[in-house]
């Protein structure tokens, strides 16, 4: 049934002899060992799993790893590290943008995709980019200040 | 001096409590647990700040019954009061230890020396001597005595100030949960779930189950408990799917739609208790009742539960992300007939539970799997569908509110009658016990009728006490105990509806004399801190400029006093409402005494307010004969982003008295908030939650 085949994740090529049906999200914690993704319903319905796929923030938790073949897959470990944070991450850090933090992976993945295509966004623009995910601990209002935060500082970084 | 409090009177060896190791920090035990609150940074702050350390020099042992204090469970905003407590009482008499040591090295009086970052200084100059350096000669398997003085609170400098959270950087860079645990050659894990207590396995294929796992699975059956267990989790997990299709049981719980309403709930059989001032007979006809519902509740974590277990040579170790590692051995080692002395329980951060959801069930999971494949770690993981479908919920509620009124209008005589269902059913607590229990062989006997006394807290009664100046106050209980499904604690556990029930009625007596509600509450409270957070959150939100409302916006407001001992908190809601609710605006008020961390403070505040409007507009448990029906976040939404209001909370300098509980504070104002906004907005009170857009049309209707 398998078949070896190439998945690209934050910039690094995996060769995977796997079925074509394992769910990107189980390749990524259980074949990559890269934690960062999160299983929350295997619905698509929570946000919790997101990655970017290609630039997209989309859910890796039914998504079929066959289908990805020569797409580029990113991951919360892209987009920094304790040592070296994100701009993003620095600024949910620094406005404390996060209760249990469950959520935050996926979170910070549909912020990095807003951000990318529009790096002056309005709290409107955030909230309709944000909207697919859930957080239940109420961190709202802090992660979208946190977004808003970390997208002036981009602004300010390429300026 | 104050006594001993229960956690230092539990455990009163200072070593379970404070250790000096050899990286040059300090270990700080505590029995409470991080589940996203900030609780662990706060009690770093509190041990650092006795010690005269830097917050970096403390790393925090949390929930480990090996080596660690117990206390219970993490739950019902007691952390800061009682872990915290015992905490600052075991540092100050451990730097007071440390401090007579150095000072005997030394030869010179302890009055001489002072402590900076750990460091003995002699008038003012530094020493050769530290903590470490004295270590070996303190005796810390001796008993704490309480009687070193801790620090006054004007000396404080890093307990009142906004330490970022500990766990966060982990949390923001895709590590931190127990989920990513990996033990060598661990092996997942999936369950098949018991449809109800007296259900039995009739009939399971398993070889369709194992065609659809796709790789290789073991099918571990333990009386009417079946699990998935393997190496590649997409095949256990699809397995567990597989058997849920296909599994043919006898004696199957039936639920029915009508019995998740508060109305059946309040219909069945109860066992009654009165608590508070005697009934007399209202004299003549000057009063005033109002009745509120709410529906059942999922606690919703968006981390499904996950639980690790290893068994070996007799000893089973568990690795959880539950409220409390030391009843959670307790409970697992009498399920499993092991000696307690042989299950050790570690605490992993998981998600958020906001109170007694699928974690320690899981955990029991995990051990009954454990011991059936000796020395072959388990990794055990509830699916969502398992979550909504077999945590414990919170109960749906009937709340009455009566008040006899004085010449002047003001309540004279309350009662607040309650029929509810347990909130109070965790493990070990009223004959409670974990779900994988009830499928074995010989299960336990039946629960009791049990929910948590008031003089603990309450459980569906917490906060059915006003805080006004009334003559007699009483609480009348209806305890329903034949409820279809688990009933257990959720964040504010009967606060939420109570809170929401007194201050709607409230509104309403201030209404009849043509009264403001907040001038009608000042004239009937004399508690100065409740009046001060009251008038504080009616400034913030502008209530003098509050119009007469009726035109689709409102202002509502809501006070409480959580469990009537801890914080207090007054919430102003701006509502608008065109056929559904929108809050808007929310401004909120705390007094929660001493402050350990302000912005911790603020964000258990805001998160606590958000998860309350969800209550109040969104949220309903449904069920349907073949059990819970809201499985999946379509069928049990929760507030999104779209729906966030602007949220303003500010605290009140209160520095003099004692730190008080904050987490559940602002839920039941919350609630109480939304609810009087909205019946300003309409002219017509919504008695029922959630407020949602069908409940709106319907009371338009009709009104």
């Amino acid at each position: 049934m398998s078949q070896p085949f190439t998945l690209t994740v934050n910039g690094r090529d995996h060769s995977l002899d796997i079925p074509a049906t394992t769910p990107l999200l189980d390749v990524l914690r259980n074949h990559l060992g890269l934690k960062g993704s999160r299983y929350g319903c295997g619905l698509e319905q929570c946000g919790a799993c997101m990655v970017l796929i290609d630039g997209n923030a989309e859910y890796s938790c039914s998504r079929e790893v066959g289908t990805l073949a020569g797409r580029c897959v990113t991951t919360v470990e892209g987009l920094g590290s304790p040592e070296a944070l994100h701009p993003l991450q620095r600024a949910f850090l620094e406005e404390q943008a996060g209760q249990c933090g469950y959520c935050l992976s996926g979170i910070l993945v549909s912020a990095k995709a807003l951000l990318d295509r529009n790096p002056n966004p309005t709290r409107a623009d955030v909230i309709a980019a944000l909207d697919a995910n859930l957080c239940r601990c109420g961190s709202h209002p802090r992660i979208l200040r946190a977004v808003l935060k970390a997208a002036a500082t981009l602004r300010q970084e390429v300026a | 001096m104050a006594g001993l409090s229960n956690s230092l009177k539990d455990n009163p060896r200072l070593d379970r409590w404070l250790k000096f190791c050899d990286d040059r920090t300090v270990r700080v035990g505590t029995g409470k647990v991080e589940l996203g609150q900030g609780v662990l940074t706060a009690l770093a702050q509190i041990a650092a700040e006795e010690l005269d350390l830097r917050i970096d020099q403390i790393s925090m042992m949390s929930g480990n019954t090996a080596e660690g204090p117990g206390e219970g469970y993490t739950a019902s905003s007691w952390s800061i009061e009682h872990s915290g407590g015992a905490i600052r009482l075991v540092a100050a008499e451990v730097r007071e230890l440390a401090l007579k040591q150095a000072a005997l090295r030394l030869n010179a009086s302890p009055d001489e020396l002072s402590v900076v970052e750990g460091v003995f200084l002699r008038n003012g100059t530094p020493t050769d001597f530290d903590y470490w350096a004295v270590a070996g000669d303190l005796d810390l398997a001796a008993e704490a005595t309480g009687t070193v003085l801790p620090k006054s609170s004007n000396t404080y400098r890093l307990v009142g100030t906004s330490v970022p959270r500990l766990d966060l950087p982990a949390k923001l860079t895709g590590s931190g949960f127990i989920h990513d645990m990996v033990l060598p050659d661990m092996l997942h894990a999936r369950t098949l779930r018991q449809p109800g207590r007296g259900a039995t396995l009739a009939a399971l294929d398993e070889a369709f189950v194992r065609r659809k796992a796709g790789a290789d699975i073991s099918i571990i059956r333990i009386d009417n408990f079946v699990a998935f267990v393997g190496a590649d989790e997409t095949a256990v997990r699809a397995a567990a799917v597989a058997a849920a299709d296909c599994a043919v049981w006898s004696d199957a719980r039936i639920l029915h739609p009508e019995q998740a309403t508060a109305k059946w709930v309040a219909a069945q059989p109860s066992h009654d208790r009165l608590i508070g001032a005697p009934v007399e007979e209202p004299a003549g006809a000057h009063g005033a009742s109002l009745t509120f519902t709410r529906p059942f509740l999922s606690h919703g974590s968006i981390a499904p539960s996950c639980a690790l277990a290893v068994y070996r040579d007799g000893a089973l170790t568990v690795w959880s992300h539950a409220q409390g590692m030391h009843p959670l051995r307790d409970n697992i080692a009498k399920t499993l007939g092991l000696p307690p002395e042989n299950v050790t329980c570690h605490h992993v951060q998981g998600g958020g539970c906001y109170g007694h959801n699928g974690a320690d069930d899981a955990a029991l999971d995990a051990a009954l799997l454990a011991r059936a494949l000796p020395n072959q770690p388990i990794r055990l993981m509830w699916r969502r569908e398992e979550e909504f479908g077999y945590e414990p919920l919170s109960s749906a509620m009937t709340v009455t509110v009566h008040a006899a009124l004085d010449a002047g209008g003001r309540p004279r005589d309350w009662t607040t009658e309650i029929w509810s269902a347990a909130h109070g059913q965790r493990p070990g607590v009223g004959g409670a016990y974990l779900l994988a229990a009830d499928a074995m062989k010989e299960q336990p006997p039946e629960r009791k009728p049990f929910d948590i006394p008031l003089e603990r807290g309450g459980g569906a009664d917490r906060n059915g006490i006003p805080l006004y100046d009334i003559d007699a106050k009483r609480i009348s209980y209806h305890l329903i105990h034949d409820v279809p499904v688990r009933t257990s604690s959720l964040r504010g556990l009967g606060a939420t509806l109570n809170v929401f029930a007194i201050e709607a009625l409230m509104d309403e007596l201030a209404a009849r004399e043509g009264e403001d509600p907040v001038s009608y509450r000042l004239s009937t409270l004399s508690d100065p801190r409740a009046r001060r957070t009251l008038e504080k959150a009616a400034a913030m939100a502008g209530w003098s400029l509050r119009d007469a409302g009726g035109a689709g916006r409102g202002l509502g407001i809501g006070l409480a006093r959580y469990k009537n001992s801890s914080a207090y908190a007054a919430v102003v809601a701006a509502v608008e409402v065109d056929e559904a609710v929108r809050v808007t605006d929310i401004w909120c008020a705390v007094d929660a005494g001493l402050v350990i961390n302000p912005d911790g403070i603020v964000s258990q505040v805001e998160g606590n307010i958000v998860q309350a409007i969800s209550w109040t507009l969104i949220e309903e448990v449904g069920f349907d004969p073949q059990g819970i029906s809201t499985l999946d976040w379509q069928s049990y939404p929760v507030i999104r982003f779209s729906d966030i209001p602007e949220i303003h909370v500010e605290l009140i300098e209160a520095d003099q008295h004692e730190a008080l509980g904050v987490g559940e504070c602002a839920g039941g104002p919350t609630a109480a908030a939304i609810g009087n906004a909205v019946a300003h907005a309409l002219g017509i009170r919504i008695c029922d939650m959630p407020m949602t857009r069908e409940r709106i049309m319907a009371a338009a209707l009709n009104a």
